[in-house]
């Protein structure tokens, strides 16, 4: 391969649209520091601005610990545990389900499984959005307003998953099955010893979107949660940051610095799970 | 170590489409019979219902004394090789081979044991510890091979496993496939499209064309006596020349060409393979040759006779010249078929 030396202005276009991309794209998150780093009333009187403060400690310490409303139960913690649980529970049982419809609707000779899919499909076309009170209705008459299956299992069935998990376990060679037809396996051996080992890389694809999903969710918990000690992160901060009412000021430090904190397990699990999706993709041939 | 026999053995899908018409054959203890015939003449459907892979429409299919029509692919004691080996991808090859012996809650050390005979005798011990896609395409073969011997069924069954090979390997790793089965004496069905392997690797050969079995025989029989035109051009590379004749008067003419005698009067299909046509100036074959194929130990004369068009196969001395020349055929070197049906008279 030739290496050519020569200095190219399309290259350093190229460049600058990149470095300004990642500007506008860093710039938020130097703010919420910023503004995590301050004390209220400096926020208050001069916005968000360029010089960082020394109260990043006492803004944590209150960001994790310190709790209002009525019943001191939300504080950063529990809200941080409650969009855990929602984000992995969200994302773990939309994996299973989704890959045990795939399974379903692939591998088995049922009458109507492709009416089956084709009706799973179309649920995409009813967001929770649009379905929104007789979920809600359901969730409140099963007397699960409040807990963790009410904020998970409405949503748990995903139109999204099995669609994926349909299309690669269509792209997985018959004669593999059928060796394992040979081999002995039966259907839940041959879920469990080939096809989930088999689709890893997709379930850490759809690990990832699930659990960004999850974890962002905010119009459900905030329609389903009442009590405070069952706040998720994203509806906590809004809590926060809502506040202002006589003499109080927002608490600006406080509500910046939990929003970073909410950014940070998202991120972690796409970069874990990123360097792993390129390892199975490399080492795996189907 | 089991016979197989097939009763009347049928396939119809739901579209009314016949895959398999009705056969019966039997395949005795040890035997290695080879389904050989073009692409969707119905072999691999053959071989699938005698894997129970596909179900039998009609007949019966009995492996050892046992009729397995209904029996599960797992305990019909069989073992199966495939075209793409099939592996399990994410699994190592001591894992692949031995998976099915897990399923059969054999203990981990006999497992083990075995596997490690079975890797021996394929020359894959140093790499039982690799995953499918770190071999060869030729070491994923034997990995197939070693999954099939491990579970010491009594039936092998081959589903065109030498296709993806190239060419050298494909050579080396028949004479492999063939030594290890005289060994183990495993009663075996192989399926192939390509006529050499069926020729060299089968005890006996079964041609299917268009989902009929076209003749059941040794390698011998098939190649020098075709039991119909289908046949003779499968069987054989070059194929046999096929000529348009005519027997009058007890003799079989081509154009007016004397070939051969025959009683009856009539139209007739003659085959001559092309090796045993040879050149000689006192023939009474007038050939005209307008192209030489060079093989090196051998040259392929193509040419005209009488307007058909014919193959002679020649020795390296032959001199390499177009042109005409003379030929004559070798004594009982010619086949007669029926130019309607093309069966063998």
């Amino acid at each position: 391969m030739s290496v050519s030396k020569r200095f190219r202005w399309s290259a350093v276009l190229d460049h600058s649209i990149l470095i300004i991309g990642s500007l506008i794209m860093i710039l938020p998150v130097v703010m919420l520091l910023q503004m995590a780093s301050t004390t209220d009333i400096h926020t208050m009187k001069n916005g968000p601005g360029l010089i960082f403060g020394d109260q990043l400690p006492v803004n944590f310490e209150k960001a994790m610990f310190k709790a209002d409303g009525f019943t001191g139960a939300n504080t950063g913690v529990r809200m941080l545990y409650n969009s855990m649980i929602l984000g992995f529970g969200f994302a773990i049982g939309k994996i299973v389900i989704g890959m045990m419809a795939a399974y379903a609707i692939v591998y088995f000779r049922l009458r109507f499984a492709t009416l089956a899919f084709w009706v799973i499909f179309t649920t995409l076309l009813l967001p929770l959005e649009v379905r929104i009170l007789p979920s809600y209705e359901i969730v409140q008459r099963l007397g699960m307003l409040n807990t963790y299956q009410g904020l998970i299992i409405p949503l748990i069935a995903s139109a999204t998953a099995t669609f994926f998990f349909r299309q690669f376990f269509r792209s997985i060679p018959e004669e593999l099955v059928e060796a394992a037809r040979i081999d002995g396996a039966g259907p839940i051996k041959f879920f469990v010893d080939i096809l989930v080992p088999l689709s890893r890389t997709m379930i850490a694809a759809m690990f990832i979107i699930m659990f960004v999903y999850g974890w962002n969710q905010y119009l459900w918990p905030t329609m389903i949660t009442t009590e405070e000690g069952m706040f998720t992160l994203v509806r906590g901060i809004k809590q926060i940051t809502q506040t202002l009412e006589g003499t109080n000021l927002p608490e600006y430090g406080r509500s910046n610095l939990l929003a970073i904190i909410a950014i940070l397990p998202p991120v972690l699990i796409v970069i874990f799970f990123q360097s792993w999706f390129v390892k199975g993709l490399t080492e795996s041939d189907k | 170590m089991a016979q197989v026999s097939l009763n009347n053995v049928r396939k119809v899908y739901p579209n009314g489409f016949e895959a398999v018409k009705p056969a019966s054959f039997r395949i005795e203890d040890g035997e290695f019979v080879v389904l050989v015939g073009p692409s969707g003449c119905g072999k691999s459907t053959m071989l699938r219902m005698i894997a129970g892979l596909e179900d039998i429409s009609d007949g019966a299919l009995t492996i050892g004394d046992r009729v397995v029509n209904d029996v599960d692919p797992a305990d019909r004691d069989i073992a199966m090789v495939f075209q793409n080996y099939a592996l399990y991808p994410h699994m190592t090859v001591a894992k692949n081979i031995g998976y099915g012996l897990k399923n059969r809650k054999i203990p981990a050390a006999d497992i083990a044991a075995k596997v490690q005979e079975a890797a021996t005798m394929l020359n894959l011990t140093d790499y039982l510890d690799r995953k499918p896609s770190q071999l060869s395409g030729g070491q994923r073969q034997r990995v197939a091979m070693g999954r099939a011997i491990v579970r010491d069924p009594s039936l092998f069954l081959f589903d065109e496993p030498l296709s993806n090979l190239d060419a050298k390997l494909r050579n080396q790793m028949r004479i492999e496939i063939k030594a290890l089965q005289r060994r183990l004496g495993v009663t075996s069905v192989y399926v192939t499209h390509d006529q050499v392997e069926a020729m060299t690797m089968a005890d006996r050969i079964i041609v299917m064309n268009a989902g009929r079995i076209e003749q059941i025989g040794t390698p011998a029989e098939v190649y020098h006596s075709p039991a119909s035109t289908f046949v003779a051009s499968f069987m054989g590379a070059p194929p046999m020349n096929l000529l348009t004749g005519r027997a009058e008067a007890g003799r079989v003419r081509v154009g007016n060409v004397m070939l051969h005698q025959h009683h009856e009067d009539r139209d007739l299909t003659v085959g001559i393979r092309p090796e045993d046509i040879i050149p000689d100036s006192h023939g009474h074959l007038e050939v005209e040759v307008t192209l030489i194929e060079e093989l090196g130990a051998h040259r392929l004369l193509h040419g005209q006779m009488q307007g058909h068009p014919l193959t002679i196969h020649v020795g390296k001395d032959h001199p390499v010249e177009t042109g005409h020349i003379r030929a004559a055929i070798k004594p009982n070197a010619v086949s007669l078929f029926d130019p309607a049906s093309g069966v063998r008279l």
